[in-house]
């Protein structure tokens, strides 16, 4: 037992005052390492936590500037901004979401999961403290429901933020086009934007964005912790969008679409002497008003697969055989190159053997002994199919490109097509073929190949009546400030410049005036009392007929039916306007299309008097002409 | 005791008594600090209690001090029944809030038992260890009454649940142990049995205490839960910086950014406005509060004065390092108050009567 005795000095009775001791060094590490802490706590990483406590109760709320309004060329408001009431709601804020939401989904009613938009916005990547919209646009009742709740919704407030509106709900939709929420794609290219601002998405809302935008501002509020306002700490003013004034007429913009009515179509009206949009119209048409604040996915779905495409440009995204319109392109080609003299006369015997098919003329009893100006009046194919054939293919490419045909016209919408302008060079790229003369034949009269949107067509009549001056379409033509003030002005744009001889012009105008004011005259239907209205008409036809055969019209179901063309300028002598007129499948341009462009007309010159006016003379290539845009 | 002694006035200890009342002025500083509401609010009538309290607690610590503390002997059994049975009161009819149970209302206080066991337990322990320890210090066996001892209150308090206390019941005990005289190898085998009894311990524990001790140890991994606080009271803290934002200056208090800004967290408001200077102020009050303490037990006429004297100390100063380590991100959160600070009638009353007992302690070191 001796070996495992200890050691005396291990067998004393424990003193306190070592015990003390010990015990005081252990307190003395203890407080040395709490201070320690504190140091660092408060010198070194001072400056991180100050930022953290800063950002704890400092909330930057953005204000996003007001979009800029948008004017017909009267100073009159095709799309303004007016507030709107969204229920918002921070999570960070909430002590209990699941609550706090049960409570504000049985204050506001409806069908709404506000929980699932808030794991949406998080999903999306929402930084903390960013408001989740949960429900928007509410009524009054429901924005005194939930201000009288307040206090018992913590986290939740109501968000005013300004909605765009559409006045005239679908009218110009295409053109105006709408706003959407930014895509989190979008976001990555786009700095400036935040989740939750509005882009534009279409139309004018998004060629001119960056003028209709501003700069948004921002408020730094003191808040609690949980997210009470307290009080303003700074505030960058927001600087609100300019706004646009447009080249369009509202009441024209409204006769053209009442006059197409239920039917599709696309009408484009243009002063000839600027380039300048009177008015664009494209059925069937959207509510643009649908888009603003989001739109619902089952509305969305129904738009783009609706077969009629509402969302789609007809007047400068629609691609359509012009058909006998394509003759003014024909006589232009003819009368410069000379291959057609306005005495040339041809026998049409209601068709020609070319190959071994027969190419008809529209009229089966043929129109006999026809010179160029009847050919035109009448719209004789068989005269056509000579001047084609006389002129090659390529001639009439050649020419039709230099008019503006082929190719698009700049104006600054998104996705406007180019149409095609066939060339036996274009055949051999595009089907590694040679062209055969009998094409020439169809594209002679607008057939085949041809394809033109109804606003190259209008700038075609633009051109005719101007004398070949090709003007960039343009349909915004001034910028002003929020105050009224003018930003900036937008002269004409000349694209190009086509020489026409003038006598040639003569010919061909007199022919077009003709056209609607002959009683023979295929466009008889435009007519207006005390103004010489010039035209042409054209039947697009959609499907290639059996050869020889022209069934009647009526009897083809709607879809095979053709395509109604009228293009016009008025007045004859000194022109204002020019218009370009398409509705689908409705037969003869000039019982369907041309009514349309004589009432766009009609009223045109109800609301700007004709004063006889000289033509202006043409402008060179390149340069702009300072023209007064509401000089007329 | 009825005519007082000439000897115990001259030998009063100011030091011990100013340095409690200075820790008492910053608690009603920071109390006004963490109810400030701004000018039109005023004073929280909260602020009034706590002068109360603080009032109420000095004339106690006063009584105490002029108490022979040697009498306290001598009733350290019967105030333990006294405390376990309130602490049974407690558990039975409890007034509760958030979930647990630790107050008696007693109409103008809301006594809470808890703070009473400290007192408790402490003067049990000393009363036990009074007697000279065996020849190499207390063995196992002699470990089994304190143990017991400790256990009774320590279980009721868990049950509230209040970990803090309990917590502080355990270490206290081990400290007066250890102090007291606890065979050196008898303390190796507790320490090695605290190691090992952690994760028994952790099975015990409820999911929010679990909660806390993970969010502790990363806070980031649940920033709006449990790690809230970590967070909040170390950005509360840290943006003090050196001079602190001034007196009533302090956003993440005033704001309420801060949890129990009144009570467990009152540390972080004081921290905020007054700085990392102000911080070392108040660290260096309890410091020579703590040093006074020492200094009473070493210069204790007797064993039982001496470990009384530890023992009360030792209170303190666990609650002061677990209380700024937790502000501070250093512990996890434990509900346990900043004495003499924070806000708190029972805890501010019960600590000043300990003060006094301190007090009591040295004056009587010259009488016999």
């Amino acid at each position: 037992m001796a070996r495992f005795k200890r050691p005396e000095k291990n067998r004393s009775v424990p003193k306190l005052a070592p015990r003390i001791a010990a015990l005081m060094a252990m307190i003395v590490l203890v407080l040395i390492t709490a201070a320690l802490r504190l140091y660092y706590l408060q010198v070194i990483k001072h400056h991180e936590l100050a930022e953290l406590a800063d950002r704890n109760r400092i909330r930057i709320q953005r204000l996003p500037a007001l979009r800029g309004l948008v004017f017909d060329r009267r100073h009159r408001a095709l799309v303004d901004t007016r507030p709107s009431f969204d229920a918002v709601i921070v999570p960070e804020d909430t002590p209990n979401v699941d609550a706090t939401i049960a409570r504000l989904e049985k204050l506001l009613g409806g069908q709404n999961n506000f929980s699932k938009k808030i794991e949406d916005a998080d999903d999306e990547g929402r930084p903390e403290y960013e408001p989740v919209m949960v429900d928007e646009h509410l009524d009054w009742s429901q924005v005194v429901a939930l201000e009288t709740h307040q206090m018992e919704l913590p986290g939740v407030s109501l968000q005013v933020t300004p909605r765009r509106h559409y006045l005239y709900d679908s009218l110009a939709a295409h053109l105006l086009g709408y706003v959407g929420e930014v895509t989190v794609k979008d976001l990555n290219h786009l700095p400036d934007y935040r989740m939750g601002d509005d882009i534009g998405k279409f139309g004018l809302e998004r060629s001119w964005e960056g003028t209709l935008r501003g700069d948004s501002g921002g408020q730094e509020i003191e808040v609690d912790s949980i997210g009470r306002r307290l009080r303003l700490l700074r505030e960058i003013p927001e600087r609100p969008g300019n706004s646009v004034v447009m080249t369009i007429d509202l009441d024209l913009q409204r006769v053209a679409e009442d006059a197409i009515g239920e039917r599709a179509g696309a009408l484009v009206a243009i002063d000839p002497n600027t380039g300048y949009i009177l008015a664009m119209a494209s059925h069937p048409a959207f509510n643009p008003n649908i888009f603003a604040g989001g739109i619902a996915g089952s509305a969305w779905h129904e738009l783009i697969t609706d077969p009629s495409h509402p969302l789609e440009n007809r007047a400068t995204q629609g691609i359509y055989p012009p058909g006998s319109t394509f003759k003014v392109v024909d006589s232009i080609a003819g009368l410069m190159d000379h291959t057609l003299t306005p005495g040339t006369s041809y026998y049409c015997s209601g068709g020609i053997w070319f190959g071994n098919r027969e190419y008809r003329c529209w009229r089966k009893q043929g129109h006999g002994n026809i010179a160029f100006h009847r050919a035109i009046v009448e719209s004789c194919d068989v005269f056509f199919y000579d001047v084609g054939q006389r002129l090659g293919v390529d001639r009439i490419a050649a020419w039709a490109h230099a008019l503006g045909l082929g190719k698009k016209t700049g104006i600054d919408l998104e996705n406007e097509k180019a149409g095609t302008i066939p060339s036996s060079q274009w055949k051999e790229r595009r089907f590694h073929e040679r062209w055969y003369p009998a094409e020439t034949l169809s594209v002679a009269i607008g057939q085949g190949y041809v394809a033109v949107t109804p606003i190259q067509l209008a700038v075609l009549a633009a051109e005719v009546a101007n004398g070949g001056t090709l003007y960039k379409p343009q349909f915004v033509r001034q910028i002003d400030a929020l105050d009224g003030s003018v930003v900036k002005t937008f002269p004409p744009i000349v694209a190009n410049q086509t020489h026409i001889d003038p006598q040639a012009l003569e010919e061909l105008r007199s022919a077009m005036g003709d056209v609607v004011n002959a009683p023979n005259g295929t466009g008889h239907a435009a007519r207006i009392d005390g103004i010489v209205v010039a035209g042409k008409t054209g039947t697009a036809q959609v499907v290639k007929e059996a050869q020889g055969a022209r069934t009647k019209e009526t009897a083809l179901p709607n879809r095979y039916r053709d395509h109604g063309w009228f293009m016009a300028f008025a007045p004859l002598d000194h022109p204002k306007i020019a218009i370009a007129c398409i509705i689908e499948h409705s037969g003869h341009g000039g019982s369907s299309a041309a009514p349309v462009v004589k009432a766009v007309m009609q009223r045109y010159f109800e609301l700007n008097p004709p004063q006889g006016a000289p033509l202006p003379a043409p402008a060179a290539a390149g340069e702009s002409a300072p023209v007064d845009p509401l000089a007329d | 005791m009825a005519a007082l002694d000439r000897r115990i006035i001259y030998h009063f200890d100011w030091t011990l008594f100013s340095l409690a009342l200075a820790l008492c002025g910053v608690g009603v500083l920071s109390v006004i600090s963490a109810t400030w509401g701004g000018k039109h609010h005023g004073i929280d009538p909260l602020v009034m209690r706590q002068l109360v309290w603080v009032g109420v607690g000095a004339a106690l610590m006063t009584t105490a001090a002029l108490i022979d503390y040697r009498a306290l002997g001598t009733y350290a059994y019967a105030f333990y029944a006294l405390a376990v049975a309130l602490l049974i009161v407690v558990a039975v009819a409890g007034h509760s809030t958030g979930g647990s149970r630790r107050w008696i209302n007693l109409g103008i206080l809301n006594l809470e038992p808890s703070e009473i066991a400290k007192i408790a337990v402490v003067l049990v322990m000393v009363r036990y260890l009074r007697e000279d320890p065996p020849k190499g210090g207390w063995n196992l066996l002699h470990m089994i009454v304190p143990a017991l001892l400790l256990a009774v209150p320590a279980v009721l308090v868990l049950k509230q649940p209040d970990l803090g206390t309990a917590l502080i019941l355990i270490l206290i005990t081990g400290t007066l142990i250890f102090v007291g005289g606890l065979n050196w190898r008898m303390l190796m085998v507790l320490m090695l049995g605290a190691v090992l009894a952690a994760p028994v311990g952790w099975h015990f524990l409820k999911p929010y205490q679990r909660g806390r001790l993970v969010s502790f140890l990363n806070p980031q991994s649940d920033p709006l839960g449990s790690g809230y606080h970590i967070i909040q009271s170390e950005i509360a803290i840290g943006s003090g910086g050196a001079w602190g934002k001034g007196f009533l200056n302090g956003t993440q208090a005033r704001l309420n950014f801060l949890p129990e800004q009144t009570t467990d967290f009152i540390f972080a408001v004081f921290a905020e406005e007054f700085g990392f200077f102000g911080s070392i102020v108040l660290l260096g009050l309890y410091s020579a509060l703590i040093a006074r303490g020492a200094w009473i037990a070493r210069h204790a006429r007797d064993r039982f004065g001496a470990l009384l004297a530890i023992g009360f100390t030792g209170v303190v100063f666990w609650q002061v390092a677990i209380n700024i380590g937790m502000a501070t991100g250093m512990l996890p959160v434990v509900g346990i108050t900043l004495p003499l600070v924070s806000y708190g009638g029972s805890s501010l009353i019960a600590m000043m009567a300990a003060m006094g007992v301190l007090i009591s302690i040295n004056t009587r070191r010259y009488l016999f």
